[in-house]
């Protein structure tokens, strides 16, 4: 069982301070925010080494940061052997925000990818069937963002009250 | 009603109007057509079981829309939804009527302001005959608006048209 710091001692020996960077003085659990061209190896690395071995995305999900103009995705992992968990962020910008998808490493997260996609429009790059999960498939804008307006009518039918 | 008074005695004859026995034969058994949409379903589900028993108003659940005389929607419309339901609604045999069960599918209830994936209001997709308040209604209040729309067949006529 290993505590944040001790994974992130691990991480930044790795990947290196500019890929992952340790968050320890905050109100929530202590995290770690991963580059987001990085997430993919980190995932990989979390999962596949024998000390760490987080098995198991408990959960993905897409945020947007209104006060900082950020997009990110948070992941929460745990390994069910190990007994230990971790939460990973990722920070995108508003405009154009790719992040590497671990669809490959976690199948759990096709869904959350997808739901995260169709929520937030966060886009996760090399994930196999990226569209919308939630909402028709035709729909105008992303939900979750904070400046959202829905639209006017879909299909002929008045959307809002 | 006025079909059993008008029997003749030791004789197998009734004499009514066409309007009074299609509309006796129609609101007499109302079948339903098979689906819920979120919790009023339960409720819908309690009215249809044994404690409640719809069977003795000759109500019962089909599987199809095609063998359904009256749609209860029951429970929360969503955008994605609304045309789904159009097209069952379409594909039901006339007479055919809708009941909007709760407060979600009459206005859009507790999603009515933030709640951008809920069609506020099945009216907005197919006309509705009978609202029921509730949220979710009591099987009780399911019967009450049963009874109503016993009421609004009993004054049909075939004589006008239906007006929905």
């Amino acid at each position: 069982m290993k505590k944040p710091e001790d994974i992130y001692a691990i991480l930044k020996e790795r990947f290196g301070e500019e890929k992952v960077e340790f968050k320890e003085d905050v109100k929530v659990v202590p995290f770690i925010v991963v580059a987001p061209d990085a997430i993919k190896e980190v995932a990989k690395f979390l999962r596949d080494d024998d000390d760490l071995d987080f098995d198991y995305l408990m959960c993905l999900s897409g945020v947007h940061y209104q006060k900082d103009t950020t997009l990110g995705v948070t992941y929460h992992i745990n390994a069910t052997r190990k007994k230990h968990s971790l939460t990973l962020k990722c920070i995108v910008p508003e405009e154009n925000p790719h992040v590497q998808s671990v669809e490959s490493i976690w199948k759990t997260a096709n869904w959350h990818e997808r739901e995260a996609y169709d929520m937030t429009g966060i886009i996760f790059d090399g994930h196999p069937d990226l569209r919308r999960i939630l909402c028709p498939d035709d729909w105008d804008g992303f939900p979750l963002r904070k400046d959202y307006k829905v639209q006017e009518y879909y299909h002929g039918m008045k959307v809002p009250y | 009603m006025g079909l059993l008074d008008k029997q003749f005695e030791n004789s197998n004859i009734i004499i009514t109007s066409i309007d009074n026995l299609f509309n006796w034969a129609r609101l007499s058994s109302l079948w339903y057509m098979q689906f819920g949409l979120a919790c009023c379903a339960i409720e819908m589900m309690a009215a249809a079981a044994s404690h409640y028993d719809f069977d003795r108003f000759g109500i019962i659940p089909r599987a199809s829309p095609r063998q359904a005389d009256v749609m209860i929607v029951a429970g929360t419309v969503t955008i994605k939804m609304g045309p789904r339901i159009k097209r069952l609604y379409e594909q039901m045999a006339e007479p055919r009527y809708v009941l909007s069960m709760g407060s979600c599918a009459t206005c859009g209830g507790p999603y009515w302001e933030h709640g951008y994936h809920v069609l506020k209001g099945v009216d907005r997709v197919v006309p509705v005959d009978v609202y029921i308040p509730g949220c979710p209604p009591r099987p009780e209040a399911l019967f009450e608006g049963f009874l109503k729309l016993h009421e609004k067949i009993r004054s049909e006529s075939l004589a006008k048209k239906k007006t929905a």
